[in-house]
């Protein structure tokens, strides 16, 4: 087969695309604070999203995941690439010029307890938005914001409430009601629900495929947890080491795993079956640092079938099926 | 997978949780700050101080004071607390207008009573306004420190500020030509860089201007070591020589305590903000599209402002007794009026003799912080949501 190198996806209903975006973020070492090197966090990264679809993005502890989903609302600025937003490409604006694009992408954060200002009453946090969206008059902002809770399953009398008084659940669906208050149209789930209990996870999942069935919204979904990414997503990329290894439709991907890692990631998954052990080998060794990663494949250190042509040249990506896209010579 | 029955059961439930009248949080406030005991006692403790102090400037004030605290009355020095006048060798304008001598007479036979109820405006006054300035800045440059912080001022930005700095210094030192070209020439470089930043986001300039635009310091550093050379300064000798240069009275006093202080309260605020940065709630303010500064202000500085209040309080008592350093020196307010500081120092020699002289300004000064202490504490607490109570 022809290695083909291309970006994951294309089609004509593109809202967010990503050309090899990267990010590396220097390292200072010794007395003068000289540049000892850069962990390359993401390096090289290519998405697509369509309009009102979800694409899931999984991938193990510190494989660039956040900082993928950072970088594309301009909250880290990305060293090299292009974020392509509705056409325009974002990532050379500045704070000034991005400001209007603010009310077009959120995002929603893992900590339940960090992401929302002790010191704030929920109803001003979510005004927050409002204001910066330049919404003057108080009553109008104070009724979209009993608005946007009940949309969250939130009672209207928790505006002048504070965040302590809340649950983990109940202060994730405020977060979401904060994303939502500046009507965006993509959301950035950043794990949204890796700190919550197996039953609010249920609840929080169940919201958000709500929400993007009411106000059409797209979702990149960041998350290491295989089977919430599959009930929600339409795509699925697997990252490792700041490179996407894997891409499929959701189906595709779980019912055929063609790169090793996302077979061993499968495999690592836990089941409801408790006597099926997998078909699967799992992985030894570790993540190599991504302070100083191997030439050619990131996952050649760990994966069963490598070979030495794995060692040497950087890997493009190879379309074994329709839309579906991996980064193995195998294929 | 859940039904779409299911989810809308699950909406309800949440929907049905009781939620308790709520009060309005001037309300709340209060309710929980009169729950303090102590720190209402340290309110009206300060009020009473404050009153105090405010009719003690209009006794003692003008050309014949109802009260008069530099009336000088050799014969009838260092009396003790509660000691009638010797009425046979006084003449009637110096018998004390409340008959007695309440808190005794200095080695001059001044009132002490009438002496303190003086300068308890000036202490009070240069005790809050001099932390108040000091805080202000404090939090001002530990605000821009730990938001900014990682900035880099450019080498072509640090020339600018030179070339305008030795401008302004030439011109000053009457060296009108020169001083007017250096400064010209920084004021075009810096139209310069302001028009050329607009203009575009590439950071390229003309070619060979590499250097120019490299990285020399970053925001953090420059007021980080800012602060480390101030606090290297004995600050007392700082204020001296400051007040060397000006003329000495009370608000220039004031004015230097304050900007000779404020470096604890920006290394307190900085180290807040730095740890607050990295929180998601800002992030998600800064993914709103919020302004800079009400980030600053509105989000982060009321989750890093505790430290800061409770080293304030201990910051009066500081400022209250520089103050009578100062004065001890003749550095400070000019000698015939009183202060508590400089009733104190003059005490001092007569220790053993009179001791009235030390402990009357000495536990008036005390009070007034711990009370301000209790209070702010109780303050603390009160504006603290943790502690509310709202269900």
């Amino acid at each position: 087969m022809k290695p083909e190198v291309v970006g994951i996806n294309s089609s004509n209903n593109t809202l967010l695309r990503v050309e090899g975006l990267k990010k590396y973020f220097p390292v200072h070492r010794g007395f003068l604070q000289r540049l000892a090197g850069r962990i390359k966090a993401v390096d090289g990264v290519d998405l697509e999203i369509e309009l009102g679809s979800t694409l899931g993005l999984v991938g193990e502890s510190g494989c660039g995941k956040s900082t993928v989903g950072r970088s594309i609302l301009k909250l880290i600025e990305p060293d090299e690439g292009k974020i392509i937003y509705g056409g325009q490409d974002i990532s050379g604006l500045s704070r000034h010029e991005m400001k209007p694009l603010r009310t077009e992408m959120q995002i929603i954060f893992q900590d339940p307890f960090g992401s929302l200002n002790p010191r704030m009453t929920i109803g001003t946090s979510i005004e927050e938005g409002l204001r910066a969206r330049g919404v003057r008059d108080r009553a109008k902002r104070t009724k979209r914001v009993e608005e946007l809770l009940e949309m969250v399953g939130m009672a209207t009398g928790a505006a002048d409430r504070y965040p302590h008084e809340f649950s983990g659940g109940q202060r994730q669906r405020i977060g979401i009601a904060r994303a939502l208050s500046v009507e965006p149209s993509l959301i950035v789930c950043d794990e949204p629900i890796s700190a919550l209990d197996v039953s609010i996870q249920a609840q929080i999942i169940n919201l958000l495929n709500d929400l993007q069935a009411q106000l059409g919204l797209s979702y990149l979904f960041i998350s290491h947890d295989l089977n919430v990414v599959g009930y929600l997503s339409d795509g699925v990329a697997v990252m490792y080491l700041g490179q996407i290894m894997e891409y499929a439709p959701a189906q595709e991907l779980y019912e055929n795993p063609l790169h090793p890692y996302t077979q061993a990631l499968l495999s690592a998954a836990p089941r409801p079956e408790p006597n099926d052990r997998g078909q699967w080998a799992t992985l030894s060794g570790d993540v190599p640092s991504p302070f100083n990663p191997p030439p050619g494949c990131k996952f050649q250190g760990r994966c069963p079938l490598v070979e030495d042509r794995c060692r040497e040249a950087e890997i493009g990506f190879y379309e074994p099926g329709q839309g579906h896209k991996v980064r193995c010579w195998k294929f | 997978m859940t039904t779409a029955i299911e989810q809308s059961m699950n909406n309800e439930i949440l929907l049905d949780e009781p939620l308790a009248p709520k009060r309005t949080r001037r309300q709340e406030f209060w309710s929980l700050l009169r729950k303090n005991r102590l720190a209402i006692w340290g309110l009206v403790t300060f009020i009473i101080f404050f009153f105090v102090a405010l009719t003690g400037l209009f006794l003692t004030a003008g050309t014949n004071p109802i009260m008069d605290p530099s009336m000088v009355r050799l014969q009838e020095k260092l009396r003790p607390p509660m000691a009638r006048p010797n009425m046979d060798t006084l003449k009637s304008v110096e018998i004390p207008a409340l008959g007695i001598y309440l808190f005794g007479t200095d080695d001059l036979g001044r009132d002490v009573f009438a002496r303190m109820l003086q300068g308890a405006w000036v202490s009070l006054t240069v005790g809050f306004v001099a932390v108040g300035i000091s805080v202000l800045i404090g939090i001002f440059m530990g605000g821009i420190a730990g938001y900014f912080g990682e900035r880099q001022f450019r080498i072509d930005h640090l020339i600018v500020a030179g070339l305008l700095i030795i401008g302004i210094g030439l011109v000053i030192a009457n060296i009108y030509v020169w001083g007017n070209i250096t400064f010209l020439a920084g004021l075009l470089w810096l139209f310069d860089l302001i028009v050329r930043r607009k203009r575009s986001n590439t950071r390229r300039g003309p070619t060979g201007a590499g250097l120019l635009q490299k990285n020399a310091l970053s925001v953090d550093t420059l007021i980080m070591r800012f602060v480390d050379i101030m606090l290297c300064f004995p600050s007392f000798i700082l204020i001296l020589t400051v007040i060397a240069i000006l003329p000495a009275s009370i608000y220039n006093i004031m004015i230097v305590i304050g900007l000779t202080s404020w470096m604890g309260a920006t290394r307190f605020v900085r180290a807040e903000f730095l740890s607050l940065r990295e929180q998601d709630f800002v992030t998600a303010a800064r993914a709103l599209g919020v302004g800079n500064f009400r980030i600053i202000f509105r989000h982060m500085m009321p989750n890093a402002i505790a430290p800061v209040l409770v080293s304030a309080t201990i910051g009066i008592a500081t400022a209250i007794l520089t103050e009578a350093g100062l004065s001890f020196l003749g550095f400070g307010v000019p000698p015939p009026h009183a202060t508590w500081g400089n009733i104190l120092s003059d005490g001092k020699g007569f220790i053993f003799d009179a001791p009235w002289l030390t402990f009357v300004p000495g536990f008036a000064i005390l009070i007034v912080v711990l009370s301000f202490n209790l209070f702010g504490e109780g303050l603390r607490d009160a504006l603290n949501p943790k502690l509310r109570e709202g269900r």
